[in-house]
């Protein structure tokens, strides 16, 4: 186990803030996008982006890199936030996101966007795509650890549980699953939709691995990203515990931000708050 | 009748193809007795997914693995394939541009004896559909066999139906094939016959058929319907002056909408369309009658021909 100094901690806390600052830029400018589910993995992008993830940015297609996948695709902004941050592609790309002619994507475009390693937008897919990818690397070197993020949502697809069992089979010790379980969908509360509770014990019986988190916490994120590397007979499945629009009193644990836009007077305050939030 | 059914063809191409490209991967949804990708997983265990009844997942881990850069061959029934995977094959194969190379087994009416459940009579309907996907449908057992190392060298998503049944033979050993390219079988001045997968034999007969009336058919076999070869087909009709398509598929969205669109807004010819009509078909004893009394018969065509001559005079 690796220790993570406190100053990782705190460069990493600030990319997230700046991840949730330009989500709430490009949903203002676009009038358009996914706020709540945007800031609830903005922690684990962060840690992921500049921290864990084994990346070239001058090089998207560097054979040995991790490769991640943003299954819930709805977080596009976030994701073009980090990998702009990151140096894929210019930051003022970001303010032409969803313009005609522009390379991003209502939602992720693997084709169009450097860095992105899947397109997505319907709920599910990418634990199945991760597995493709850990058998390609077993039979095709050299090899990388997979990472995906799925929602609550994606885990209410019947695609993502065959993904759960293809998983198992094959023993993907190779693929870390992050949920980002904010409990808050396009409707209402994910517990009212459709229950996922037991989801540990879910995963459990489905062969994973579980480690449970706060999904806030980098402290904590950075150590289940360590651990799960650590496991080397079954997939990992991270479920984080997350607030949908966290750093937003106004957008936290409401459906209603899930696919809003903030006026003028919302989007002043939103961005006052973000920038004096304190994970 | 090719002595072997379309599938077997298909299977042992499969494994032999296996051998000399090591990038190439299996997966089948727990039919692998039934599409024949067994041979390819007898020889080589360790490219072979099986998958279990879970095609939805199939196609995405199929994506995942050509993204790692194999050249994955997603195989399941041709309807289940493109029916219960079909937004797995629009968002993450034809949407996502990956190296998928999807075979429905089963196609048309070919399993008989399982019912509508199992015949895929829209799959070419739903997969023309879908932007970035070539679409296939081998004439015969040489076809097939010859698509194999053709889909596998192709860098791009595509979709190919593999009849159970025994095909009629079109094609001897030197044939070959080009993906987008149409294949004159037969000459002839009067009239087209156009047909894909199992039909282009039948419109062979229909033609000799037709030739004993002293109507002379040009025979074109359509094996990829998308792109479809729009040169070879606007030269028939310009040369011939009518159309008769046939395919083992619903008369909608198939070969003949994709003639029909080819020549709509340049060329209108009469074309008659020879294939399942809008009905979910029933069970049979055996392929071929069941085709027959489905409307797919060689004297089907000859019956469209003599309709589309007659509209072609007027």
């Amino acid at each position: 186990m690796h220790h993570h100094p406190e100053s990782l901690i705190y460069e990493l806390a600030e990319v997230a803030r700046q991840i949730r600052l330009d989500v709430l830029e490009m949903v203002y400018r676009r009038k358009a996008g996914h706020p709540g589910g945007s800031f609830s993995c903005a922690e684990m992008l962060a840690a992921l982006y500049f921290h864990q993830l084994k990346i070239d940015p001058a090089r998207p297609d560097w054979a040995e890199r991790d490769r991640f996948l943003l299954s819930k695709g709805h977080a596009a902004a976030a994701l073009y936030s980090a990998l702009a941050r990151r140096g894929y592609f210019p930051v003022e790309d970001l303010e032409r996101w969803g313009h005609l002619g522009a390379h991003l994507q209502g939602h992720p475009d693997r084709i169009k966007t450097p860095g992105v390693e899947m397109s997505s937008g319907f709920l599910g897919h990418g634990l199945s795509v991760a597995v493709g990818l850990t058998l390609a690397q077993r039979l095709k070197p050299p090899r990388y650890h997979t990472y995906v993020l799925m929602s609550d949502g994606c885990m209410q697809s019947g695609v993502a549980w065959e993904g759960a069992l293809a998983a198992a089979k094959y023993r993907a010790s190779e693929l870390t699953v992050l949920m980002d379980y904010n409990d808050v969908q396009l409707d209402g509360a994910a517990h009212d939709i459709m229950p996922l509770e037991p989801i540990a014990a879910k995963w459990r019986a489905f062969g994973f691995s579980v480690i449970e988190i706060n999904g806030h916490n980098l402290r904590q994120i950075l150590e289940a990203l360590d651990m799960a590397l650590e496991i080397h007979s079954m997939p990992t499945v991270i479920i984080a515990h997350t607030t949908k629009g966290k750093g937003v009193s106004f957008m936290e644990n409401t459906a209603k931000w899930h696919g809003a836009v903030p006026n003028d007077a919302e989007f002043a305050l939103a961005q006052a708050e973000l920038r004096g939030y304190q994970a | 009748m090719s002595e072997i059914p379309q599938r077997q063809a298909y299977g042992v191409a499969l494994a032999e193809y296996g051998a000399v490209n090591h990038d190439v991967v299996v997966l089948d949804a727990d039919v692998s007795s039934s599409t024949l990708t067994k041979y390819f997983a007898d020889r080589f265990p360790g490219r072979f997914f099986n998958m279990g009844v879970t095609e939805a997942s199939m196609v995405d881990v199929g994506a995942g693995l050509a993204l790692g850069g194999a050249i994955p061959f997603v195989n399941t029934f041709a309807a289940l394939l493109t029916l219960r995977a079909c937004e797995q094959i629009r968002t993450c194969v034809a949407y996502a541009h990956t190296n998928v190379k999807l075979v429905g087994g089963y196609s048309g009416l070919s399993d008989y004896k399982d019912g509508p459940t199992h015949f895929a009579t829209n799959d070419v309907a739903l997969m023309r559909a879908m932007p970035n996907l070539v679409v296939v449908a081998p004439a015969d057992n040489v076809e097939a066999a010859l698509m194999v190392p053709v889909l596998a060298e192709h860098d791009g998503p595509v979709y190919m139906r593999i009849s159970r049944a025994a095909v009629p033979d079109v094609f001897n050993t030197a044939h070959t094939v080009r993906l987008g390219q149409g294949v004159t079988v037969r000459p002839g001045g009067d009239i087209t016959l156009v047909g894909s997968g199992s039909m282009v034999g039948r419109c062979v007969l229909a033609a000799q058929a037709l030739a004993e009336q002293g109507i002379s058919a040009r025979v074109l076999s359509i094996h990829t319907l998308k792109p479809l070869d729009v040169e070879l087909i606007q030269q028939a009709a310009d040369e011939t002056g009518a159309l008769v398509t046939a395919e083992d598929h619903s008369i909608i969205g198939g070969l003949g909408s994709a003639v029909a669109e080819a020549l709509a807004g340049c060329l209108p010819t009469p074309v008659e369309f020879v294939g399942i009509r809008d009905t979910f078909a029933e069970t049979g004893l055996d392929p071929d009658s069941l085709m027959d009394a489905c409307g797919l018969g060689a004297g089907d065509i000859v019956a469209a021909a003599t309709r589309a001559l007659q509209r072609k005079r007027c």
